[in-house]
């Protein structure tokens, strides 16, 4: 712990110092010299191609794709055009842009994706060089074309193709040029010796960098920062200019002393950075220049790679990866020599703690007397983010510990939270991972993209360990995990697929939001029908289900599926299919199976296909909807006779149906129809479609009494019933002789109050009273009140000692009654006595 | 302008503004200058939703309705098409396009479909070729309409229909699906309890859909504690009745849609002196009922006979606010008078509203006001009411009463008889056959083939298809060998209380004036002592009986107050009536129930709409 510093170089008053990443695994006689090499950032893999111009067909060149720690992923013989060069995207596919301006992109297992085209002329002119860049819209391409044209496309997920204006005078390639992403505009900043370029969209123009003066000669190299802020030019006399990229300000410039033009050049900055710094790479040395003009050198050994990176620059060579970086401000204080930070002083004190001296309790008073005990735990938790090394964030984090004791108000939280991340980044910075993260790498590309990345290399299970550590909540963590992983493992050939459905159910069983269809259209698409419907069974949305066995011409299980789901408008889509696709008496016979599935059809054919509906009722024979069915259609007849048929059959269907109520109402109907056409033709009566009442009383008001009677013994109409109509209708028209002659042919079946009130609703009192008398005693007293009299309905009222109906009374009884109200609300209190 | 929706122990304006959001996001998409073309039958619904003026803030200009032929012309950029998912629409929709020709090949079309967008339609509308010309095809997912402060409805008028007899489940599908769009505004409802078939089918659905949304686990603090589920197919009987509540009574004389009432509009006259009876006001009045009427509020839930003293008690608080101001002698006072105004005016204009309609009902149930006032001995005032609707509306009332008390419910009715003879309205004899059927448990043979013989005679034979729906439905029904059932949950359920008290209810039969509707007993007694105590009843009813339980994630259980009420939604399946409403709002006032009900549904209905919707009524051709 001591030698913590040993490794750090001042530059400022800062330091820089190279941590040691990995002993690299792979094995590369080689070297990296002759090969196009191509290294994603955050830890990315690597990509190498061997030899790409070597092109006699007898040997191809290699394509291999490492892990950053060097573990081969995959490797396999270059088939394709010559490759320009290669990339890596943000979703870690591998980009390789051919001369012919193809852009084929593999998975990070080399399995072939997609590929597009950047653009019909590049086939002519043949690309000169490309970069594969990453801005806030996604992965892009920048190329310059054989007639020195700069096309860019920049989202190869939303590819939309730009050619940048020309640039005048420009003949050949340009001595250098990098993409720069501006005020959310993409650019290209290029170079073509003396002159400096800005190209967008519309307009080239020429730009003169603050600063550099002309005597230093021409730019040969240029690098911009990862977050496209700063610019760095080298020049042909080895001067390094370092400035704002939007060229408004200039930072520094520095002579190098190198005539040469560095292989890279890779600004080497992080996030509240202090000391930024450019690193030149020549073929032996490795040169830092700082903004401040202080350099550090350091010799190399073999031949190496820069990989820039948010907080610092990673140096991958044929046996070693390391990380150059500048040390952080934290870090820095603690570790400084004879640092008195409170974070130094608490480490001294666990330190001495831990070796059970007193010396312990003389550092936390210094703290503590300072009042910075907070402070120092806090820098001891930040520090050990910081720190690579474990037993380096065991001890800063056991200090923190210690420290917190002390204190009684100090959140868990970042505590807990850095113990947290530390175990996962030193889990993906194992070897056989891969993944050399920083911590503020880490936070930057967040949790859920180092899982999606982790998925990507198929680490399913650490990437499930760590969703559950970190209590992702299923949706976002364990399901999206599980759900990649079933649609990788459908598609291996040599599991049957039985054994495929169990390992995928038994794994992802009902873990939320995992689509079991999106696993099966996987399934399918690698032609594994049979596997993909045995996944379905899985799926609990049926909406996702029908579809794709509609697809995969499983009509009859998809249609199973719609009615289970409840969503007759899936069913109906299904069944729409299914009509079209069979013939109809299979069609009929699978809907009989599907009972809701069968009723919808029913209920699309009410409405819209009348003729299917009768078929439909057919097949089941169903008697009693299809004499509906009948009645229905009758109505829609114009013509009697056709009527009378379809009525015909009604019954015959009734009969089979065992419906006699219905067979004789029918049987009624035709019987009423044929007497009403009859009646029509002789005295045009209009009774056509009138109901038998409404015909006996269209007769009546007609005068053809003996032809209602007909049809009231005819039809054996009830007596109450014809008597009322009888009695409405000589009321209505005003035979009050009749009408007497009428009440007296037999006893009323209705009994005589109906007499009083039809002849008061027409007005005739005189006649109504001539009824009052023949009503029964329960009903005198209203048959009095009805024609109004008072006298009467009181006298009733009282003789029969009916409280409610004295009330009845009372209640019609004005003011001037008083005699009346009197009588009665004495008989009230006589009978409620009783 | 929707602030009685929030009132509630439910915040039910959320929803209503979630729906709000979406359709000015929709309407947005379109962008530039709109006309609408409506589906007649969802603006009503709409209405409930959002007001012309948000619909011109976001530039519509113009509005139609959907109908066959060329479209009234109109200077807008986008035409959208707000309709249900139905084909014959999408034919007219057709039409409609066709006819548009290229005149105006610079305008867009849209469709929005409510509630949801629907494959079948979508494919018509490629059979018919226009499919491409939209440039927008959306759904708007309106399931549950906030109609009051505790109250939802689906609108979807067929759902009884639909599920009962024609054995499609649609509206269900849809109530699941609201279902689920209020669990994720208001919680995970924890407990899920059903009666019936209907219930049973939306509760899987349910369950089914939460294991498709696994995962979005909502975080809600749950609002409902439990949902009540009840197909509408076991409790028959209480729609049938005529319901005896104010708003009730409203719903049934003259039918409240979509929270509108339109009214005769003589009551409502303008009585300026002089020129009194000129000109009477022929257009009918228009008036919206809801909660936000602190009046109506008040007395839409009592007995028709306690609205009387309801009306007058206000009126006397109203005229002492406005005798108040001879008090008022200083500034303030009068200042203080003064801002209190508008509110007394819109109180008493509030009051002579609800004194009219109460006097157009009393008009037809009078004879009921006056049997009861005689029996409680007051002193009656003296008017010339009609006697024969009111004495209609009396017998009515007393058969329905019969029957609800069992007695001689075997034979045939007297009553129902003559009004066949009368040729009453066929609706009100289907109501009051049905309900015989009911309380009887199916009736004889020989009774159900006579009052069917009647009804075809009288009213013409083409009702043999609504006979034949209604028997489907089992409103009508032979009775079966097993033997009536109906006067044993009666008693076990306390159907029918004697003595309701109307004025100052104890027990929801007041809404009936003495009969408890089953649904609202069903649900009182869930919540105390709960349903394992009426097994044997339940088991009489038809359809499964349930409960369901819902998971929380853990953090989401509710720790209670002390005395802090629990909250059920009880959701009709295929329609609830307002005297239900009402009873159940009164049980969320009764001080010991511990329980609040929200009160969702499919329809409001009446007896007369629900017997509406399932009449057939084939048009004859013939000349």
């Amino acid at each position: 712990m001591a030698f913590i510093t040993a490794n750090w170089n001042p530059m400022g008053d800062a330091f820089y110092r190279k941590t040691e990443l990995y002993q690299m695994s792979w094995n590369i006689r080689d070297g990296l010299g002759d090969s196009l090499v191509a290294a994603a950032p955050y830890g990315g893999p690597v990509a190498l191609l061997r030899e790409p111009h070597r092109r006699s067909p007898s040997s191809r060149p290699q394509l291999e794709i490492y892990s950053a720690s060097g573990a081969s992923i995959t490797s396999f013989p270059w088939k394709s055009g010559p490759v320009v060069h290669l990339g890596w995207s943000v979703s870690d596919e591998l980009l390789c842009v051919q001369e012919d301006g193809t852009v084929l992109i593999y998975d990070l297992f080399g399995s072939f994706k997609r590929h597009f085209s950047m653009g019909q002329e590049v086939v002519q002119s043949q690309v000169f060089e490309a970069k594969v860049f990453h801005s806030p819209y996604g992965t892009g391409i920048a190329i310059l074309t054989g007639s020195s044209h700069f096309t860019l496309a920049t989202n190869i997920e939303d590819l939309k193709l730009r050619r940048l204006p020309e640039v005048p005078g420009l003949q050949g390639k340009p001595s250098c040029w990098v993409v720069l992403t501006q005020d959310r505009q993409t650019k290209v900043l290029l170079s073509t010796g003396p002159e400096l370029f800005v190209l967008d969209n519309t307009s080239c123009t020429a730009v003169c960098p603050p600063g550099l003066s002309p005597q230093a000669g021409s730019i040969v190299h240029m690098s911009v920062s990862f977050s496209y802020k700063y610019l760095a030019l080298f020049t042909d006399t080895g001067h390094l200019w370092t400035g704002l990229s939007n060229l408004q300000d200039k930072l520094s410039g520095v002579d190098t002393n190198q005539k040469e033009t560095p292989k890279q050049m890779v600004w080497c900055r992080r996030p509240k950075t202090q000391q930024p710094s450019v690193v030149l790479m020549w073929d032996r040395l490795l040169l830092v220049v700082g903004v401040c003009n202080d350099t550090i050198q350091f010799p190399l050994e073999d031949q190496s790679v820069l990989v820039g990176e948010l907080d610092g620059v990673r140096i991958i060579s044929l046996t070693s990866q390391e990380l150059l970086q500048e040390v952080p401000l934290v870090c820095q204080d603690i570790f400084k020599i004879a640092s008195m930070a409170p974070g130094a002083l608490l480490l001294e004190a666990h330190r001495e703690y831990e070796k059970c001296s007193q010396k312990a309790d003389e550092y936390l008073r210094e703290i503590k007397e300072q009042n910075v005990l907070g402070d120092a735990v806090q820098q001891c938790v930040e520090a050990a983010g910081h720190e690579y090394d474990t037993d380096t964030q065991k001890a800063l984090m056991r200090a923190a510990s210690f420290g917190k004791c002390f204190l009684t108000e100090f959140g868990p939280d970042p505590f807990v939270t850095t113990c947290r991340e530390l175990r996962v980044l030193n889990a993906v910075r194992e070897t056989s991972v891969g993944m050399p993260l920083t911590h503020t790498q880490f936070k930057q590309m967040t949790l859920q993209v180092l899982i999606d990345r982790l998925v990507y290399r198929q680490f399913y299970p650490l990437a499930i360990e760590i969703c559950r550590y970190l209590k992702i909540p299923d949706y976002q963590g364990v399901s999206r995990v599980l759900k990649h992983w079933a649609s990788c493992k459908v598609q291996q050939k040599d599991l049957s697929d039985e054994a495929i459905a169990r390992a995928v159910c038994l794994k992802v069983g009902d873990s939320p939001g995992v689509s079991y269809s999106h696993i099966a259209a996987k399934a399918y698409e690698c032609g594994r029908t049979e596997l993909a419907i045995k996944l379905l069974d899985f799926e609990a949305r049926s909406g996702e289900q029908v579809p794709l066995l509609l697809k995969m011409k499983r009509s009859q299980l998809a249609l199973g599926k719609a009615v289970e789901s409840g969503d007759t408008d899936l069913v109906y889509t299904v069944v729409t299919y299914l009509k079209n696709e069979m013939n109809r008496g299979d069609f009929f016979m699978t809907l009989r199976n599907q009972p809701v599935a069968l009723s919808l059809y029913r209920q699309f054919c009410k409405l819209q296909e009348q003729e299917t509906l009768k078929d439909l009722y057919n097949q089941d024979d169903d008697h009693q909807e299809l004499a509906n069915y009948y009645i229905m259609a009758s109505y829609r007849e114009k013509r009697l006779e056709s009527r009378l048929s379809h009525l015909q059959s009604a019954i015959d269907e009734y009969n089979k149906a065992k419906n006699d109520f219905a067979v004789k109402a029918t049987e009624d109907e035709m019987r009423l129809l044929r007497f009403q056409r009859k009646l029509d033709d002789e005295k045009g009566a209009g009774l056509l479609g009138l109901s038998l009442q409404g015909t006996m009383e269209a007769l009546m008001s007609l005068g053809l009494h003996k032809q209602a009677e007909q049809l009231y013994r005819d039809f054996k109409v009830p007596d109450k019933r014809y008597w009322w109509l009888k009695l409405k209708s000589l009321a209505e028209k005003e035979e009050w002789e009749e009408l007497e002659k009428f009440s007296k042919s037999k006893k009323s079946p209705i009994g005589y109050l109906a007499f009083v009130e039809i002849c008061m609703k027409n007005n005739n009192r005189y006649e109504a009273k001539k009824y009052v008398c023949k009503v029964t005693p329960e009903q005198k007293v209203k048959a009095h009140l009805a024609v109004g009299d008072l006298e009467g309905a009181a006298d009733t009222a009282i003789e029969r000692r009916n409280e409610s109906e004295l009330g009845a009374v009372l209640s019609r009884c004005s003011a001037s009654d008083h005699l009346l109200v009197d009588r009665l609300n004495r008989a009230r209190v006589n009978s409620s006595k009783k | 302008m929707a602030a009685h929706l929030s009132y509630g122990r439910v915040n039910l304006n959320i929803l209503r503004e979630a729906a709000r959001k979406e359709l000015r996001e929709f309407l947005d998409k379109c962008a530039g200058s709109k006309a609408i073309v409506w589906d007649e039958y969802l603006t009503g619904p709409f209405g409930l939703i959002a007001q012309y003026s948000l619909l011109k803030e976001h530039e519509v200009e113009k509005m139609f309705t959907l109908k066959s032929g060329r479209l009234p012309s109109a200077d807008v950029k986008n035409i959208i098409f707000f309709v249900r998912p139905r084909l014959e629409l999408m034919d007219i929709i057709a039409d409609n396009i066709f006819s548009e020709g290229k005149l105006h090949s610079s305008r867009d079309f849209h469709i929005l479909f409510v509630p949801r967008r629907s494959m079948l339609c979508e494919q018509r509308l490629k059979e018919q070729g226009v499919l491409a010309s939209f440039t927008n095809i959306d759904e708007y997912i309106l399931d549950l309409i906030p109609y009051d402060g505790d109250l939802l409805s689906m609108e979807y008028e067929s759902a009884f229909r639909e599920c009962y007899l024609e054995n499609d489940l649609t509206s269900l599908y849809h109530t699941a699906k609201g279902l689920m769009t209020l669990q994720a505004l208001y919680g995970t409802i924890p407990q899920i309890f059903g009666k019936g078939d209907c219930a049973r089918h939306v509760a899987n659905m349910m369950l089914r859909m939460k294991r498709e949304f696994a995962g979005t686990q909502n975080q809600i603090l749950p609002v409902f504690d439990t949902l009540l589920l009840l197909d509408r197919n076991i409790d028959l009987l209480t729609p049938l009745a005529t319901q005896l509540t104010y708003e009730g009574l409203i719903d049934e004389i003259y039918g409240i849609t979509n929270g509108y009432v339109k009214l005769p509009p003589e009551k409502f006259a303008q009585k300026k002196q002089g020129e009194a009876s000129k000109d009477l006001p022929t257009e009918p009045k228009k008036l919206q009922l809801n909660s936000a009427e602190e009046l109506y509020a008040e007395i839409r839930d009592k007995n028709f006979n306690a609205v009387g003293a309801a009306l007058s008690k206000k009126a006397k608080i109203i005229s002492a606010a406005f005798e108040e101001r001879h008090n008022a002698k200083t500034v303030g006072e009068i200042k203080q008078f003064v801002s209190q105004l508008p509110h007394m005016q819109a109180a008493r204009s509030s009051l002579a509203n609800h004194t009219s309609i109460a006097e157009l009902i009393k008009d037809i149930t009078s004879k009921f006001v006056l049997q009861l006032l005689c029996l409680s001995a007051l002193v009656l005032p003296t008017s010339n009411f009609p006697v024969s609707a009111s004495e209609a509306f009396f017998d009515n009332l007393t058969v329905e009463q019969e029957f609800m008390t069992g007695v001689d419910t075997d034979k045939a009715n007297t009553y129902i008889e003559d009004s066949i003879a009368q040729k009453d309205p066929l609706i009100k004899i289907l109501r009051l056959v049905c309900m015989q059927s009911v309380c009887n448990n199916g009736l004889k043979q020989k009774v159900l083939d006579h009052y069917k013989r009647e009804i075809l005679q009288t009213y013409g034979f083409e009702h043999i298809l609504t006979l034949n729906n209604l028997e489907k439905a089992g409103l009508l029904k032979l009775q079966s060998s097993s033997r009536n059932n109906h006067p044993t949950i009666r008693k076990t359920l306390k159907l029918w209380m004697e003595d309701a008290n109307e004025q100052n209810p104890n027990d929801i039969s007041y809404v009936y004036s003495g009969y408890a509707p089953l649904s609202v007993r069903l649900t009182q007694v869930l919540a105390r002592p709960g349903w394992r105590s009426i097994e044997e009843v339940l088991k009489m009813l038809p359809g499964p009986h349930f409960e369901e339980r819902q998971q929380l994630p853990s953090g989401l259980h509710k720790k209670r107050q002390q005395g802090e009420n629990r909250t059920t939604l009880v959701f009709f399946l295929g329609g609830v009536t307002y005297a239900e409403i009402a009873a159940l709002r009164f049980l969320s006032q009764m001080e010991d129930s511990g329980m609040e009900y929200v009160i969702a549904t499919t329809k409001l209905i009446n007896g007369t709409t629900w017997i509406k919707s399932l009449m057939d009524r084939p048009e004859a051709q013939m000349p």
